[in-house]
């Protein structure tokens, strides 16, 4: 069984600070991840790796160094790994990424069989969710999006597909592309043999704009339906007041007296 | 294409076991204010298998005209049907707008949607305005994990798609017993768009509380110290006749379920009051609860960034405050019910 998981290379969102004089992101020192998502991914199709036997591409679109992310995941245990890169690519929305995505595994799918496409379910810095179905749709195979666990028998996958207060078990024949919950799993660490691998001896492939049968309408800033228009850093709402109470009695009867003057008591 | 050609703003109506998901409702109150701006209707679109009956409540809460797919195959929820009606409606209605709930179907179906039609799509969005030169639709949502937020547009394609997150628009003032147009749309679905099969629905056994209706809400963060300390906070919350909620780094720490978290990969609320315990106020957090009416923040550090939305900040270990004020709001409300 063939399977390609896409990762994204993303800054790490929870260390983003925001100047508190000019309101801008600060992005110095803020380190790249492989995206949790789509880690969880990864990890998913490693153990159905271990337990049946699978060969793992690991593609990710984006800089030359999100290179970094697709070592890590051979590292982890992917057999194969392609960088889709090219700066024709560059200002693409999602509507473009997932058009370029999908021509990138049309191009990969010539060498080989692709059985199982996994993705994240979303990125951390654009939180979007939107990739993953859009490349099934480009594609046309189905996805299933929101995977707790993915199990695969013979052309069958079957996935617990989450909603806010239930689960669906589901199959699909492969063909099939699912979207993976950062939750879903922990993923392992590198390997001590794998990260010598990975830089030494395994190559990252190159997919670039000549190698994708795709329009340059419909890819990166000309290829996006949508534009920003304004970015600013988010307003709040501004302090109120603020008291430092002698004791937890006297902070106790300050919060009383305003839910009462609020008539919320 | 010819933008005069597109229309109208739709709704898509999430419906699960004949039930309309809150996020409709809140969806059909914010697009009556933008239908104003733009001088057009707004179309309710109801998928799924007998669920006609939902029509008066759409119309209660503001659907001009509701569009009507009843398929057998649309239940329950699964990509393929949902997204082939959603095409075959945006194709022949051409409307000049879509909106969806941001939730785990209509972040599902929308993409799968916006592939096909060609057309953009702006997930999660927290505030809809109409360009009032263009008259186009402005889709304001958080990026960067919520640190800043982006306004997007969809200048040269129709329909202009976006997903909304669940508890942000606020409902418009219901019309009972209001009666509007029903169209039954004839799809003509086969067995061809059963793509996958649900072989299972397990639902959540747990009576778990959904924080988005509770009206007020105790939330706990770090400074909560282990998840035993919760139960002052549940304390607290049923005297107040509220919830308790949570920030990340308690539902990251193991103490509670995810289920109450608030922010931005949590839920967005906002209760009349919202009491925030040891939450220093990452601002993932605070762009899922400043909607709040009144804030009270109670945290030990005065640099804590949740004092800058905070209407009242009281400085001080909220492990010792909790216990007293319920203590006070206990004596508070009987001498109330007394009088």
């Amino acid at each position: 069984m063939n399977i390609v998981v896409c990762v994204k290379q993303v800054p790490n969102t929870n260390e983003v600070k925001l100047d508190p004089k000019t309101g801008t992101l600060i992005r110095e020192g803020v380190p790249s991840i492989m995206n949790p998502d789509d880690k969880a991914g990864l990890e998913a199709a490693l153990e159905l790796k271990d337990n049946t036997g699978a060969h793992i591409t690991v593609v990710s679109m984006g800089p030359p160094q999100a290179d970094a992310v697709l070592r890590e995941a051979m590292a982890m245990g992917a057999d194969d790994a392609y960088l889709v890169t090219d700066r024709a690519f560059c200002g693409a929305d999602t509507l473009a990424t997932s058009t370029t995505i999908a021509a990138a595994l049309k191009k990969i799918g010539k060498t080989m069989k692709i059985d199982l496409i996994i993705t994240g379910r979303q990125a951390i810095d654009g939180d979007t969710a939107q990739v993953g179905p859009q490349i099934a749709e480009h594609l046309g195979i189905p996805n299933v999006s929101y995977a707790q666990d993915i199990k695969v028998d013979g052309d069958t996958v079957t996935v617990k597909r989450q909603f806010e207060d239930r689960y669906h078990v589901v199959k699909a024949k492969m063909p099939c592309l699912v979207t993976a919950l950062g939750d879903m799993n922990k993923p392992r660490y590198m390997t001590p043999g794998g990260i010598f691998d990975a830089y030494r001896e395994n190559e990252v492939k190159q997919i670039t704009r000549k190698d994708l049968d795709v329009e340059d309408t419909q890819i990166g800033l000309k290829g996006s339906p949508t534009r920003v228009a304004q970015s600013f850093p988010k307003q709040l709402k501004g302090k109120g007041t603020i008291v430092t109470p002698d004791g937890a009695d006297a902070a106790a009867d300050y919060i009383v007296a305003r839910l009462e003057e609020k008539f919320i008591i | 294409m010819s933008f005069e050609d597109y229309k109208g703003i739709f709704v898509f109506v999430q419906q699960v076991d004949n039930k309309v998901n809150n996020v409709s409702f809140e969806l059909l109150g914010k697009a009556k204010e933008l239908a104003k701006d733009m001088e057009t209707e707004v179309t309710a679109v109801l998928l799924g298998s007998k669920v006609s009956n939902l029509c008066d409540e759409l119309a209660k809460w503001g659907a001009d005209k509701i569009l009507v797919v009843d398929d057998p195959r649309l239940e329950p929820y699964t990509t393929e049907p949902y997204a082939y009606c959603m095409n075959y409606i945006i194709k022949n209605y051409k409307p000049a707008v879509v909106l969806y709930g941001a939730t785990a179907i209509g972040r599902d179906l929308a993409p799968r949607v916006s592939a096909r039609v060609k057309t953009g799509l702006t997930a999660d969005c927290t505030k809809l305005a109409v360009d009032s030169e263009t008259k186009g639709l402005r889709m304001t949502r958080p990026a960067f994990g919520g640190n800043i937020m982006a306004t997007i547009l969809c200048p040269d394609h129709r329909p202009q798609m976006a997903t909304v997150r669940p508890g942000v628009m606020k409902k418009a003032e219901p019309q009972a017993g209001r009666k509007v147009p029903v169209e039954t749309v004839n799809v003509k679905l086969t067995d061809a768009q059963k793509t996958v099969s649900v072989v299972d629905i397990v639902k959540n056994i747990t009576n778990k509380v959904d924080i988005q209706s509770a009206k007020i809400l105790v939330a706990g963060g770090r400074g909560m110290k282990k998840p035993e300390n919760f139960k002052m906070l549940r304390e607290l919350a049923d005297v107040l006749g509220g919830e308790v909620a949570a920030s990340r780094a308690a539902v990251d720490a193991g103490w509670v379920e995810k289920d109450i978290q608030v922010g931005q990969t949590g839920k967005t609320v906002r209760p009349k009051l919202y009491i925030a315990c040891g939450i220093s106020g990452a601002i993932q957090h605070l762009a899922g609860m400043e909607e709040s009416d009144l804030i009270i923040a109670i945290n030990k550090d005065a640099y804590a960034p949740i004092f800058e939305v905070a209407d009242y900040g009281i400085v001080g270990d909220a492990l010792k405050i909790v216990p007293e004020l319920t203590a006070k709001l206990k004596e508070a409300v009987a001498a109330k019910e007394a009088v």
